[in-house]
């Protein structure tokens, strides 16, 4: 059985990277990625609750987690296209303002 | 009895514009016989007989808050009777009048929708049964006449004149309010069938200070809608207004309101002599006052309007003399022969082409003979020649100036006085207009003509109650039983008697008095005559010799100038300086544009971080999530 500690440690350093990949990159699909790598590092600390106590709450939610992105992730890349169509450019820098 | 006059004005009002003249005169005219002839009906079926009670009809519950309770009541008894027949049948009359004499105006259909909402609140004023109700016919009737002095309301002087009659009855009508308030605060009823009987039953002196007070401050109501001192100044520029207007409301009915008022709150007046005597006072001066104006006014409508506040004196001094019956016996006669009179002027006026200066006027006679006729019925109507209807009016209120419980010498001696002089400006003005060499423009002289008979046969139907309405009440020492006065007694019989037992009365014989005004009237006339017909270059030396006197008269007293002075133009720089230029342009554009800039300002520093960075907001987002996980940790 794997501590909860080491769960929690591991879902730590997952959204650290997330997050620290969200402000340090450039590229909107990396930033996506990181988006992506800190909603599951909080699906990881659900479950590790989830087992500990133990209680369903924690599953449910992941599931949650899960649908939305996906959700998430179909219109996030639309949008990530129909911005480097307009744009040409994929830099998250240029895009600071909504006209063009 | 209410509804035709403002289904009348409804119509009128709101589809007038679109119906033909003719339709639209049917229905103002309609409606106004209507309700006269349910004023009639009415009369003949309620058998009010001496002990009856009033009739009270509640409608529904207006006002209820607390322990003030106002239902939307009327009240019929024998002085709401005569009210509304005088009302309805002069205001029926004028009605006809106008078919004629608006006929080529614009607006047609808005006169007649003034009209008949005007006779629908004066019938709402008359048969009220609490003060709101009263109330709102009283500011309705107001509004009227607002309507219909500014009727011409792209002429200045007409909207001017519509203002200040509108802002100077004003002030009268916030004493009605605090009057009615003080009498609900101290008696706990505003409706006339619980407060009366309550005063009524206090003995002499019992709470007289609030009771004059109360009384007082309704005076002040009276005060400014009849036009008397020092309120009165609106009354002749409300003569801007079309003539059958100047007829009905500013001759004939509204402004009768305060003499009815007074003469509904009896009781109360009764149980605050200072109040009936300040009442007397105010009236009576103001009908001398009103009378010299009058000498001297050129303008024809001018004159007849300070006829009427001097008759309106009359009728309080009446009141105030603590006799009610003789000043609503002189309000229903005035009513009918100053309509007439500002009727036939209005045909003077219709066939001059406007013209309204009297020097500019003579010889009319011949030219119009039924306005000539019937405006010297009228005229000898209001000189009160004997066997006409001022005659008896007149002079029940000069008996009762002397002889009436709250009568004096002096009231008696200046009322005749002005009895006087009201004959002498009324034949000045007959002869003027209608008498001697014909003073007209050759332009003008070949329109001169009679009105038509839509015109004609109001004026005849007037000159006949003019004669006829006096008789209504004989004087005893002519052989007469006082039938009028008898007739209202259930209505004034208590305060009376209750006035009557509370003061010594002075005694004189009535044949004197009334010979004493019949003289007085006889040398007006005659002093008139010599002055207009003998030797017209008189009046003019006269002028010359008392100039300063003269050229007060005509200046009306310098009043209106002493208003301006005062009130008006205090205000305005008031206003001008201190209020727009200070606290408009300062305080309140400076608030407004210090908010924007204070708004524009903070904008400034918070759109800094706003800047679309979208990697900048992440870490905002993180900065604040860590620094309140940080505050959670170490708290």
């Amino acid at each position: 059985m794997i501590p909860l500690s080491h769960a929690l440690a591991l879902s730590l350093l997952l959204f650290t990277l997330g997050a620290a990949g969200f402000i340090i990159r450039r590229n909107v699909i990396t930033v996506f990625m990181c988006i992506e790598l800190m909603l599951n590092a909080v699906n990881l600390a659900f479950i590790a609750f989830a087992r500990r106590l133990p209680s369903l709450d924690g599953q449910l939610f992941a599931f949650f987690v899960i649908v939305v992105a996906a959700a998430e992730a179909a219109v996030g890349l639309a949008i990530i296209v129909a911005l480097y169509r307009n744009r040409n450019s994929l830099a998250i820098d240029d895009v600071d303002s909504m006209k063009l | 009895m209410l509804l035709p006059p403002l289904a009348g004005a409804a119509l009128n009002g709101i589809f007038g514009r679109r119906f033909p003249h003719s339709l639209v005169s049917w229905i103002g005219c309609g409606s106004s016989g209507l309700a006269a002839l349910f004023a009639v009906l009415a009369a003949l079926s309620s058998h009010l007989g001496p002990e009856t009670p009033p009739f009270i009809h509640g409608y529904f519950t207006w006002i209820e808050a607390g322990s003030f309770h106002a239902d939307f009541a009327l009240y019929y008894d024998r002085l709401t009777l005569v009210m509304t027949l005088t009302v309805t049948i002069v205001a029926f009359l004028i009605h006809l009048y106008s078919r004629g004499y608006m006929e080529h105006e614009g607006g047609y259909y808005r006169f007649f929708c003034y009209l008949n909402l005007f006779l629908f609140m004066m019938l709402l004023l008359v048969t009220a049964a609490s003060y709101p109700v009263m109330f709102v016919g009283w500011e309705g009737v107001g509004l009227c006449s607002y309507l219909l002095i500014g009727f011409y309301f792209p002429k200045k002087s007409a909207s001017d004149a519509g203002k200040k009659a509108f802002i100077v009855t004003r002030i009268g009508d916030a004493g009605f309010t605090i009057g009615v308030a003080l009498l609900f605060w101290s008696f706990g009823s505003v409706n006339f069938a619980e407060l009366f009987p309550k005063v009524g039953a206090l003995a002499l002196g019992d709470r007289e200070h609030t009771l004059t007070a109360a009384c007082l401050l309704l005076f002040l109501g009276a005060v400014g809608k009849s036009a008397q001192l020092p309120l009165y100044v609106w009354l002749p520029d409300a003569m801007e207004g079309p003539t059958p207007v100047s007829a009905l409301i500013h001759a004939a009915t509204m402004v009768t309101a305060g003499v009815y008022m007074v003469a509904r709150s009896n009781v109360l007046f009764s149980h605050a002599h200072e109040a009936l005597r300040t009442v007397g006072a105010i009236g009576c001066v103001t009908a001398f006052f009103a009378a010299t104006i009058a000498l001297c006014q050129n303008d024809l409508k001018r004159m007849l309007a300070y006829s009427t506040i001097s008759q309106l004196g009359y009728m309080f001094l009446g009141c105030g003399a603590g006799v009610f019956g003789t000043g609503i016996f002189h309000l229903m006669t005035h009513a009918c022969f100053k309509a007439l009179l500002f009727l036939g002027a209005g045909s003077v006026m219709h066939a001059m082409s406007g013209q309204l200066d009297m020097r500019y006027m003579g010889g009319l006679r011949h030219k119009m003979p039924v306005t000539f006729w019937t405006f010297v019925a009228a005229t000898l109507a209001i000189c009160g020649v004997p066997g006409f209807s001022g005659f008896f009016s007149k002079d029940a209120i000069l008996a009762a100036a002397y002889t009436g419980p709250l009568g004096a010498p002096w009231l008696y001696w200046l009322a005749t006085i002005t009895a006087g002089l009201t004959a002498f400006y009324m034949f000045r003005g007959l002869f003027l207009t209608f008498c001697g060499k014909s003073r007209v423009d050759h332009e003008l002289e070949h329109h001169v003509h009679e009105s038509g008979s839509k015109m004609t046969v109001p004026l005849m139907i007037l000159a006949v109650f003019s004669v006829l309405a006096g008789w209504l009440s004989i004087p005893k020492v002519l052989g007469g039983n006082e039938a009028f006065d008898h007739y209202l007694e259930p209505v004034f019989g208590p305060s009376q008697g209750l006035l009557t037992s509370g003061t010594a009365t002075h005694q004189a014989s009535e044949i004197t008095l009334m010979t004493m005004s019949l003289l007085a009237a006889g040398l007006g006339i005659l002093v008139a005559y010599w002055f207009y017909l003998r030797s017209p270059e008189i009046p003019d030396q006269t002028a010359a010799a008392l100039s300063g006197a003269y050229r007060t008269l005509v200046n009306k007293y310098y009043v209106d100038e002493f208003y301006n002075w005062l009130i008006v133009k205090p205000l305005c720089v008031a206003s001008d300086r201190f209020l727009w230029q200070s606290l408009d342009t300062e305080v309140i554009d400076g608030a407004v544009n210090g908010s924007a800039e204070a708004t524009a300002g903070i904008g400034g520093i918070l759109r800094r971080p706003q800047s679309g960075n979208i990697r900048s907001y992440a870490a905002w987002v993180l900065a604040g999530a860590v620094g309140w996980l940080a505050y959670l940790l170490l708290r």
